[in-house]
């Protein structure tokens, strides 16, 4: 077992905070009106795994047959190791996640560099299964283990001026997909601070009660369930707090094609292919079953709007796409 | 030259051939069943396809070429086999598209063949082939004479149209429709070349 790990298994006493426990119930009951879950909200369901920690099922979860692990672990965009779909997991032993620190900078009160075992040591870690839907039209169904973005985010208390969070992955290592000029790296991505800040937006450290695999975005990664899974960034090392509209990095590559909110969106097609329908990878890997898997719909927000609708709704989403 | 009644090495050569150009198509199938082709073979497939058909069409470019080079015709005596396996690797391309992709939802295949320039560049590709695929009987040719030739040439369009098709949907900044640019560019430019000296 890693030893960030161990720490990270040492469960903060602290009781919840107000705001966070109001936080929590709203989102129950938000996620009880939406109808997303069969789950019992509110008890810790704690496991032994191989993450080393209590893992507690909330209550997002969502219908239908989970993506298989393996299947989530070896078809994989991670273009520093490299462009095709099974090269990451080839490649994964490229990445060296230990020793590991995050840089937090930008408009905050507590900036500065902390090692991972800091980042991780306050947050009980739980599961959630959230949809994903790659902007190439492939869809995944992934149980994800780790904590809520907003309230890493909030430990650094950012000012006033903090209306867009940045990210970064590691750069510093050589590998083997960044010899490729493909992206201009280090590879970035960004939310607004409403979207950093809604409980929906989530920090992974594990999947599938396993400590998350390199190609899938070691030690540490977003998950934002409601927008095109290249939004969800991984192997963070950087989390700046900006003022201004940070840039994103296939924003910069194609700025016509891809948008800085990337919300899944059926009615916005990507200029060369039709965002409406998506294939769901969920079945087993392989045979010819899989040949005829019939896509589906895809619904606006990836099935999230009820939870962050409103945070476009006065947005033309044509235009901020 | 050697009539094709005669059992020469050229036909022995031609069996070698036959059966390294099936052998992709065997080798995707065999990698789809076995699962190796990964959880999305649908996109593996048409990936793969697609390839082969502008390796395909590259190929077929360079007999020309290597005829000059030889100074022999032998090369040509594969014109008809390798254009009919790029004919075969683009016309399995679109039907995985069509069939399996796009599960023959007609809607959605006009909206891309009207709204997207890399699929309308893909569309025209195969559109010229057919025409050239029906007409590369031997009887066919006889019958045509010297519009044969002409006719033929819009496999140079044809491989244009399949390489912008290409480079159109690659996403990011990958380099190997470029590589399929700079070859065919040089392909096309040896008989610009050729035509220019000549005058």
């Amino acid at each position: 077992m890693r030893d960030w790990m161990k720490m990270a298994g040492i469960r903060s006493s602290e009781i919840t905070d107000e705001t966070v426990f109001r936080q929590r119930r709203h989102l129950i009951q938000a996620a009880a009106a939406a109808g997303i879950t069969g789950a019992i909200a509110s008890e810790a369901h704690a496991k032994s795994n191989p993450l080393g920690m209590p893992v507690k099922k909330s209550d997002y979860t969502v219908d239908g047959e989970l993506t298989s692990e393996e299947t989530a672990t070896t078809y994989n965009n991670f273009y520093e190791l490299g462009t095709d779909k099974g090269d990451p997991v080839k490649n994964a032993k490229f990445l060296k996640t230990e020793p590991w620190s995050v840089t937090i900078d930008g408009e905050c009160d507590a900036p500065g560099t902390y090692t991972l075992e800091d980042i991780l040591k306050p947050h009980d870690i739980e599961e959630r299964v959230y949809r994903l839907r790659c902007v190439e039209a492939w869809s995944m169904v992934i149980p994800w283990n780790g904590f809520a973005l907003g309230d890493l985010l909030k430990r650094f208390k950012p000012n006033s001026n903090a209306k867009y969070v940045a990210f970064e992955t590691v750069s510093d290592q050589k590998l083997p997909g960044m010899r490729s000029r493909v992206l201009d790296w280090p590879y970035r991505e960004g939310l607004r601070i409403d979207e950093a800040m809604h409980p929906l937006a989530f920090m992974a450290i594990g999947m599938y009660g396993n400590v998350i695999p390199n190609q899938n975005g070691a030690p540490m990664r977003l998950v934002v369930p409601w927008k095109y899974g290249f939004k969800s960034i991984k192997s963070i090392v950087r989390i700046s707090f900006t003022d201004e509209l940070p840039a994103t990095s296939w924003n910069m590559s194609a700025p016509h094609e891809y948008g800085f909110f990337s919300n899944v969106n059926p009615e916005v097609s990507h200029p060369r292919w039709s965002q409406a329908k998506e294939r769901k990878l969920t079945g087993s890997a392989g045979g010819l079953s899989a040949l005829f898997a019939s896509k589906t719909e895809t619904f606006y927000l990836n099935g999230y709007a009820d939870e962050v609708g409103s945070l476009y709704a006065d947005m033309d989403l044509k235009k901020f796409f | 030259m050697g009539s094709s009644a005669r059992w020469t090495w050229v036909s022995w050569l031609k069996i070698v051939v036959f059966l390294l150009l099936c052998a992709p198509a065997v080798a995707m199938v065999v990698a789809v069943v076995s699962g190796r082709a990964g959880p999305n073979p649908i996109e593996f497939l048409t990936h793969e396809t697609g390839e082969m058909g502008l390796r395909m069409l590259m190929l077929g470019l360079m007999l020309t070429p290597m005829r000059w080079w030889f100074k022999s015709t032998v090369p040509i005596r594969f014109r008809r086999m390798i254009g009919l396996f790029a004919f075969f690797y683009v016309i399995m391309h679109f039907a995985i598209y069509t069939v399996l992709d796009q599960q023959l939802d007609i809607a959605s295949i006009t909206e891309d063949l009207f709204k997207r320039t890399y699929i309308i560049a893909g569309f025209v590709s195969l559109v010229l082939l057919v025409p050239l695929a029906i007409t590369s009987t031997k009887a066919m040719m006889r019958r045509l004479g010297k519009r044969w030739l002409s006719l033929h040439k819009l496999v140079y369009v044809a491989s244009i149209a399949a390489v912008l098709h290409y480079i159109w949907l690659a996403k990011g900044d990958q380099i190997e429709p470029l590589v399929y640019a700079a070859i065919l560019a040089v392909l096309l430019g040896m008989r610009l070349w050729r035509k220019f000296r000549r005058g």
